[in-house]
């Protein structure tokens, strides 16, 4: 299974970003191999629709859990309907390889 | 030409929509002008609940045409994706995935002109509404605009509200939204003067100051209706050193804003608002009677 989690930077040390549609990368974590992939949030500067483009986008890459701080309503919206699980988390001093860590244990 | 009159103010609570509606009364009495609000304010029109007996008549749908597309044609090329500036089409090739979000959609039709397979078509789609009130024999002597909730196309609805075809009166009240946005500048650009509505606090000179900005950019004459008069000089010395002319200073009534509270302004108005109102109303009759 693959999860998404929004990071700040492009590494896997890179602490966790609240914003959905404005997180500056999607962490790609694939649970079989245990790998990450980290992709630009091209969307990021966007003035309109950047929530429901960053939904787009994690569907694209076929993941079925999206880990970020809040999710808007078209967001929201768009996962439903293809039935990702929206994990919440509030805590934005965590690393992106503590959250993965933390799905392993 | 009716004569129009905006009446805005940076920020909501101002007081904005007494002031519009005591102008309709004032203006009505006073000038024997036929007088018109039109509330421009769709995302909460709310002049129509100090008026008793209103009398709803007509009522009509603003549309928005959306595309829509086809996903028996359409072959998830994206081509549409990249022309929507908005971020309003989502298209999933792996999930065979295509729509248009409607809320996100400004009609723009470049996504039309962009797919190649003819897969988008436009229909109409309900952003709000207009709805006009009678009182008595004043026929639609109120125009309000609501949009539908959920959508963000308060410029469209506003941009229908203020056409022509819909002004039936000599002076036309616009009650201009809240705030220094697009809706705000779609109200305002069709008026012939406007009338900024401020509290004397360090808020609402805030907020006044961009207001003034906003109009002196648009090229419109324009005065300051001081509300809750009091002390605070700042706004005072601020107005004078530019030169904007104060058309009036209402004073703070509690018995007034009691009554406010239970929607009826118009009964019992006490004799202090009703000769601020008069004086405005004299005022405005000088200024804008060239434009009749
Ligand atoms: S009409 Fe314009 S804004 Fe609407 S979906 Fe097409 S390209 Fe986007
Ligand atoms: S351009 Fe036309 S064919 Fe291509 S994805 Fe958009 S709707 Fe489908």
């Amino acid at each position: 299974m693959k999860i998404a989690i929004t990071s700040t930077q492009n590494i896997p040390e890179s602490t966790f970003d609240l914003r959905f549609g404005r997180a500056s990368y999607f962490c790609i974590y694939n649970t079989e191999n245990n790998s990450v992939e980290f992709i630009d949030n091209e969307n990021i500067n966007a003035n309109s629709g950047a929530g429901i483009k960053a939904a787009e986008k994690v569907i694209e890459l076929g993941v079925s859990r999206v880990i970020s701080g809040d999710f808007g309503p078209k967001a929201k919206d768009l996962l439903d309907k293809f039935k990702i699980q929206m994990v919440m988390l509030d805590d934005d001093s965590q690393t992106i390889s503590s959250i993965i860590k933390q799905l392993n244990k | 030409m009716p004569v129009k009159i905006a009446i805005a103010s940076g920020k909501g609570g101002t007081g904005k929509t007494t002031v519009t509606v005591n102008l309709y009364h004032f203006m009505s009495k006073i000038l024997n002008s036929k007088v018109q609000i039109a509330d421009c304010d769709v995302e909460e029109p709310n002049a129509s609940i100090f008026f008793e007996e209103l009398e709803s008549a007509k009522s009509k749908q603003v549309t928005q045409l959306i595309p829509f597309i086809n996903t028996d044609t359409c072959t998830f090329c994206r081509k549409c994706v990249d022309y929507c500036e908005f971020n309003a089409i989502i298209v999933i090739p792996p999930a065979q995935f295509a729509e248009v979000s409607p809320s996100l959609c400004h009609s723009c039709g470049a996504c039309l002109y962009a797919c190649p397979e003819k897969a988008i078509i436009e229909q109409p789609n309900e952003i709000g509404q207009i709805n006009t009130f009678n009182h008595g024999v004043d026929e639609s002597f109120l125009i309000e605009g609501r949009l539908k909730i959920g959508s963000s196309m308060q410029t469209m609805v506003i941009k229908d509200l203020v056409k022509d075809d819909w002004i039936n009166k000599e002076v036309i009240l616009y009650d201009a939204p809240p705030g220094t946005s697009c809706s705000v500048v779609a109200t305002i650009t069709q008026a012939n003067y406007i009338i900024l509505v401020t509290e004397p606090t360090p808020f609402g000179l805030h907020d006044l100051k961009l207001m003034i900005d906003l109009v002196r950019k648009l090229n419109k004459p324009f005065g300051v209706i001081i509300n809750k008069a009091d002390e605070y000089s700042d706004t005072y010395t601020y107005l004078k050193e530019e030169g904007i002319e104060i058309l009036a200073e209402i004073p703070f009534n509690i018995d007034y804003v009691k009554s406010y509270a239970q929607g009826s302004i118009l009964k019992n108005i006490p004799s202090d608002i009703e000769s601020v109102y008069t004086g405005i109303t004299q005022k405005l009759k000088n200024k804008l009677i060239h434009h009749a």
